[in-house]
């Protein structure tokens, strides 16, 4: 790893470098790159929850005028590789999930291409399927490792015989809804398929990382990488479900490829995006917590069950967080799954952390309140000296700072414990906390070009910008890496044509890219020196880090929470929620603000409204839009804070900086549970906190 | 079956053929090259069409081209012909937004909101609905409730049509 | 989507003409819902006839009360200062229903004939009575939140979405319809049918039926009226229950009280049985709740896979008891 790197231009609150156009409209995204004559793809999906096409009628979808082709699976070209199930899109008869892919229809306008999507007939044999997640089912399996490639389980000590010694135990169970990631850009893409020169394939994809997504492609369809070409300027947002080519990307590919030199676009639907572009698993977490009068956990465990596809696994790594969030001598960790009829799940935003700092959290807050002790003081005082789980000491670790300070800006001090006592009009209020934590990461490799002409600097590299503000930070680190102004650095990413770069995942793309740059940087500086002669270029890679071996590495944070419930109709709102975290060097207060806040909003919103239900006798998803799914709305943030404590930290990369893009969301769910069990006295376990359940009316 | 209309669109005067079925939103983006406005959900529930329509804010997702033949449309990027908008501005100086998908609606719904304010029109969370209402934070969250942003900008996008509306944002 | 034909006629005679002989014809006006429909493939009308400009767009004095055209969208009608002042309970409703944008383009006539936000009823791919008679209804037993308590039957157990609809069924509104055989007038509540076994038929209006405008009828305590409405989002969100309620108070007596819900039935549920329990019962919560009780005394919940509603029927006696309780408080 390349030495720390000192901080001019990192640091500094800059604007967006995107923003100009972005307020216009003029930022141009995947489903509007500006091609001649495009044809418009429209989706035929299936009605049944599993078996397989029987029948495609399309002779009067293909006979309207202005269709130019019908794909199915018989006629639909064979791909060079269908060990990924979820993309082998039109291989076969078979439906795995309701709402599969079963044909789709090029046009050349949407208007007909919808009109001829509907009038393809389609008959099944249907086999029944099975979608109800139970931790009562008797064919729960042990996956081999959970996501990203953390052990299943874990044991230390022996949990049972602590809960039965302890003076103080809690044991309950939690939940989690299904998740829709539903960035507001659905999936999208506009493909071009050139015969010329032994074929070439482009994809405009809204993609969080341009490189995986055409190695995906291109292994899909038995291409070289460099007859692949993916641009992706600008993402209308991901949250990770665009982490993962999904099979939407293929079928734009494989249907441009039915129409050479012909651009093709695809945007999923609103409601197609609830069948196949991801989504988070529901969870069941039972809990255990044994403590000491004074507080002192002597066990932690927490027992994991979630569902996966049958076609493709997906075990998100619920239970990991527990394993080293406090200190206790006796533990448990363990994940089990149920392959279930039903879409593949994915990555969504914090996944395992999100989920798992839920159950967890609103357990401790159940424990303080058996201990009589406050729940800030509780999570102080089991701090561990060292990561619980691997024995190495924290690179830094600041959540009790986190508490101690997010405690004097909420005004926490002065709380009375004694639930469901405070009246203000006719809302009941009350508040909570809980902690968040996100490992701190960096991707293996990429790759970073520096070019000198005319005066300035140009750093390319296939990175993403999906509002994070990549675009503008990555700058920023260019800069101080290079040792010049901000104003004289352009940075241009989203592109296979630039030097190959990992996905924006697991909040680890700026430390992984701005590591790439500041060794570019480097390599730059060492060949031509502080004076480079016009285009002057050079590349540097991210290293290994070898601190990683000597010390384990995560951001902290600490929410806090103000609900009222209203007494008559149990409505609940948020006056307040502030959060304060510490990850390492904020290389943009503005554009890390906006994403703490952001992620801390989506928590809240998990907190409140979100739940995709799934109807077992169709098996999919009956609330499939905005209108039913809720997101939450401008009207339920009131004031919502982010504050980060200054800290540094020499070992994580040389920016100093973590990520920052996931934590947001971590422990929110818990914060609100917590401050409306504080304002009610009612426990809601169940996510999310509708208004029924908060006044007891709904289980 | 298709139809001739004529637009007027960011002060542009445009013929063009549109399907029946064509909504505005569509044909904007699929046949005048104007992709200003987004496709969030097509149905009308996320906000991120939102365009001035002879000057109100509409959903374009739920309007059909047909039908306004003759019509003034203002996108986001009409707004700022001469410069930023003081609504872009402000979005601009509050960070108001992060992918920015959703955002030229947003902006265009926040002109909108900013009117019918000055308007003296009440809203749902207006106490006295008689009464002419004041517009705080409270009053411009639930005007901009129509548009919805994933990224979570809502605190941000509150702090900057407040700033919009003190420095005359309606425009 | 089917391909359409398109017609703006000159007159609304010439649209109830040009719709009436042609069964797959529709009225286009704000077009919030008829649009989505067309997209989701549960209406498939072959014309559209284009009123917007045909109805009246005028708010206007008549007897004591307010003529309201037929054109005039959700967003003026909420800014009238004389609904504001005279009917509150009809301003905060339409501001509680859906947001800014739809509210520029929702039409009085057009708002309450909005279709059922039943989510089996817009998936063309699931069962619905509604949408194609003698399928079935997939909604008994599945996602019911969003469903009635009230007046369902074995074939249908959806909701009507609309906010305004339900202050207009408290108001004593009626509605002037134009059709192929002349002018009639229906009283508002009874516009909207209940299920039974024909759901197909959201109102009483035959095909050909143009609603050219809705009449307030002069109704002093509806200066005393509020909308209350509870729903899952603070914003933007459908109702899980609402009431409209406008009251009459003295010393401390109810002396008369218009009452509507909604979220409840498939029809703005007009509540004169808890009308007849307050006339003469004192302003007391327990007055409020004995309303309250005597008017869902038929109420049935639904079980769901989401764990049902019958959380609707306490959250319903709830809702009344507050909105009568703070408008009986604003009175005194």
């Amino acid at each position: 790893m390349a030495p720390p790197v000192q901080p001019r231009e990192m640091g500094r609150d800059l604007a967006r470098r995107d923003g100009p156009d972005k307020v216009r409209g003029l930022a141009t995204y995947a489903d509007e790159t500006p091609v001649v004559a495009p044809l418009y793809c429209a989706i035929v999906q299936a009605t049944i929850g599993r078996g397989a096409v029987t029948g495609i009628d399309a002779d009067v979808a293909a006979a309207l005028d202005g269709v130019v082709a019908v794909l199915t699976p018989d006629g639909a070209e064979r791909l060079a590789d269908t060990e990924d199930a979820e993309l082998a899109v039109l291989q076969s008869a078979d439906v795995a999930f309701r709402g599969q892919v079963v044909a789709a229809v090029l046009a050349e306008t949407f208007e007909v291409a919808r009109e001829a999507a509907d009038l393809v007939a389609v008959t099944y044999r249907d086999d029944g399927h099975d979608v109800r997640l139970s931790p009562d089912r008797d064919d729960l399996y042990t996956p081999e490792s959970v996501n990203p490639g953390y052990p299943t389980d874990t044991h230390e000590g022996d949990v049972a015989a602590a809960m039965a010694t302890a003076p103080v135990t809690v044991e309950r169970t939690y939940t989690t809804a299904m998740y829709h990631n539903n960035p507001m850009e659905p999936h999208a893409t506009t493909a071009r398929w050139d015969t010329s020169g032994g074929g070439h394939l482009t994809l405009w994809d809204s993609t969080q990382g341009v490189h995986p997504t055409r190695k995906t492609v291109a292994t899909v369809f038995g291409l070289d990488p460099h007859q692949v070409r993916v641009v992706c300027p600008y993402v209308g947002g991901g949250f990770g479900s665009k982490g993962t080519p999904h099979v939407n990307v293929v079928l734009a590919a494989l249907a441009a490829r039915a129409v050479p030199g012909r651009p093709v676009r695809l945007a999923l639907t609103r409601q197609q995006m609830f069948a196949l572009a991801g989504y988070r698993t529901p969870t069941v977490q039972r809990m255990q917590l044994a403590a000491e009068r004074d507080g002192r956990l002597t066990a932690i465990a927490i027992d994991v069950v979630e569902q996966t596809s049958r076609i493709k696994e997906f075990a998100e790594q619920t239970g990991v967080p527990t394993r080293t969030m406090y200190a206790a001598p006796n533990r448990r960790t363990t994940h089990r799954l149920a392959a279930l009829d039903v879409p593949v799940p994915s990555w969504m935003r914090a996944p395992g952390e999100c989920p798992g700092m839920f159950g967890p959290e609103v357990a401790l807050d159940e424990l303080a309140e058996r201990l009589g002790m406050d729940p800030v003081e509780l999570r102080i005082r089991n701090e561990p000296e060292v990561d619980t789980e691997t024995g190495k000491p924290f690179s830094s670790r600041n959540l009790v700072a986190c508490l101690r300070e997010g405690a004097r800006r909420f005004g926490w001090a002065d709380r009375d414990p004694r639930p469901g006592i405070r009246r203000h009009g006719d809302w009941l209020v009350g508040t909570g906390v809980a902690s968040s934590v996100y490992p701190t990461m960096a991707m293996a490799s990429s790759t970073a070009r520096v070019r000198f002409a005319g005066g300035r600097y140009t750093v390319t590299i296939g990175a993403a910008d999906l509002g994070t503000g990549s675009s503008t930070v990555l700058p920023q680190i260019a800069a101080d890496a290079l040792g010049v102004a901000v104003g004289d650095v352009d940075v241009l990413i989203g592109d296979t044509a630039h030097p190959e770069a990992s996905v924006a995942g697991g909040s680890s793309g700026t430390a992984t890219w701005g590591s790439a740059i500041v060794e570019a940087a480097g390599a730059f500086r060492d060949k031509f020196g502080a004076q480079p002669p016009d285009d002057a270029e050079a590349e540097g890679s991210i290293q290994p880090n070898e601190a990683t071996e000597r010390y384990a590495m995560s951001a902290f944070g600490a929410q806090f929470a103000e609900v009222a419930v209203h007494a008559d109709t149990g409505e609940v709102r948020v006056p307040r929620l502030y959060g304060v975290f510490a990850a390492g060097r904020i290389l943009n207060p503005r554009t890390a603000r906006s994403q703490l806040v952001g992620g801390m909003t989506m928590g809240l919103s998990m907190a409140l409204h979100e739940q995709s239900l799934v109807d077992p006798r169709f098996g999919h998803v009956v609330n499939h839009d905005l209108a039913e799914y809720h997101i939450a709305s401008c009207a339920d943030v009131a004031d919502l804070q982010a504050h980060w404590i200054d800290e540094r930290d020499p070992h994580v990369n040389p920016m100093g900086a973590k990520g920052i893009g996931e934590i947001g969301i971590v422990g929110t769910a818990a914060a609100v549970v917590n401050a409306a069990w504080h304002a009610t006295g009612v426990r809601v376990r169940d996510l999310p906190l509708t208004l029924d359940r908060v006044l007891g009316l709904t289980g | 079956m298709d139809a001739e209309i004529e637009l007027t669109v960011d002060g542009r005067r445009r013929r063009v053929s549109v399907d029946t079925r064509t909504t505005l939103l569509d044909a904007l983006r699929q046949r005048l090259a104007v992709a200003s406005p987004k496709k969030g959900c097509d149905h009308g529930q996320c906000g991120a069409c939102t365009v001035l329509l002879d000057g109100r804010r509409v959903l374009s997702c739920l309007t059909l081209a047909v039908a306004q033949d003759g019509a003034e449309v203002t996108t986001a990027d009409g707004l700022a012909a001469e410069g930023p908008h003081p609504v872009q501005r402000a979005f601009l100086d509050h960070d108001a937004f992060q992918c920015g998908f959703c955002t030229p609606g947003q902006v265009c719904s926040a002109v909108g909101a900013l009117d019918e304010a000055a308007r003296g029109w009440p809203s749902a969370v207006t106490t006295d609905v008689a009464a002419e209402p004041e517009l705080d934070r409270a009053e411009i969250a639930e005007r901009m409730s129509g548009n919805l942003c994933r990224c979570g900008a809502y605190a941000r996008i509150v702090d900057a049509v407040q700033a919009a509306g003190r420095d005359g944002g309606a425009r | 989507m089917r391909p359409l034909d398109y017609r703006a006629p000159a007159d609304a005679a010439e649209a109830v003409a040009a719709v009436a002989e042609r069964p797959d014809a529709a009225f286009l006006a704000g077009g919030t819902n008829l649009v989505d429909h067309l997209k989701l493939g549960v209406a498939r009308p072959g014309l559209l006839v284009d009123v917007t400009s045909l109805v009246p767009v005028e708010i206007t004095e008549q007897g004591g009360g307010l003529s309201i055209g037929a054109g005039v969208r959700n967003a003026d009608l909420a800014a009238d200062p004389r609904v504001r002042r005279r009917y509150p309970v009809l301003a905060q409703a339409l501001l509680a229903g859906a947001s800014g944008q739809l509210r520029n383009m929702a039409t009085t006539g057009g708002n309450p004939l909005q279709r059922t936000r039943c989510a089996y009823f817009q998936d063309v791919s699931t069962p619905c009575n509604k949408r194609e008679p003698g399928s079935g209804c997939s909604a008994i037993g599945g996602v019911t939140r969003q469903h009635a308590i009230l007046g369902a039957s074995d074939a249908c157990i959806a909701t009507h979405p609309s906010d305004m609809a339900v202050a207009l069924a408290a108001l004593d509104a009626r509605v002037r319809v134009l059709g192929p055989g002349g002018d009639r007038t229906i009283p508002f509540v009874d516009l909207h049918r209940l299920p039974g076994d024909a759901p197909e038929r959201d109102t009483v209006l035959e095909h050909g039926e143009l609603i050219t405008a809705i009449d307030l009828p002069a109704l002093p305590m509806a200066a005393r009226s509020a909308y209350r409405k509870v729903r899952d989002r603070a914003s933007y969100a459908f109702a899980l229950v609402s009431v409209a309620a406008a009251v009459d108070v003295a010393g401390g007596v109810v002396r008369d009280a218009r009452i509507a819900l909604g979220g409840v039935a498939h029809k703005p549920w007009r509540a004169h049985r808890a009308e007849d329990a307050l006339r003469g019962a004192t302003t007391t919560d327990d007055s409020y709740r004995a309303a309250a009780e005597a008017e869902l005394a038929d109420a049935v919940a639904q079980p769901g896979v989401d764990g049902g509603n019958a959380f609707k029927i306490p959250l319903l006696t709830r809702t009344l008891v507050a909105t009568l309780r703070d408008l009986a408080t604003e009175e005194a």
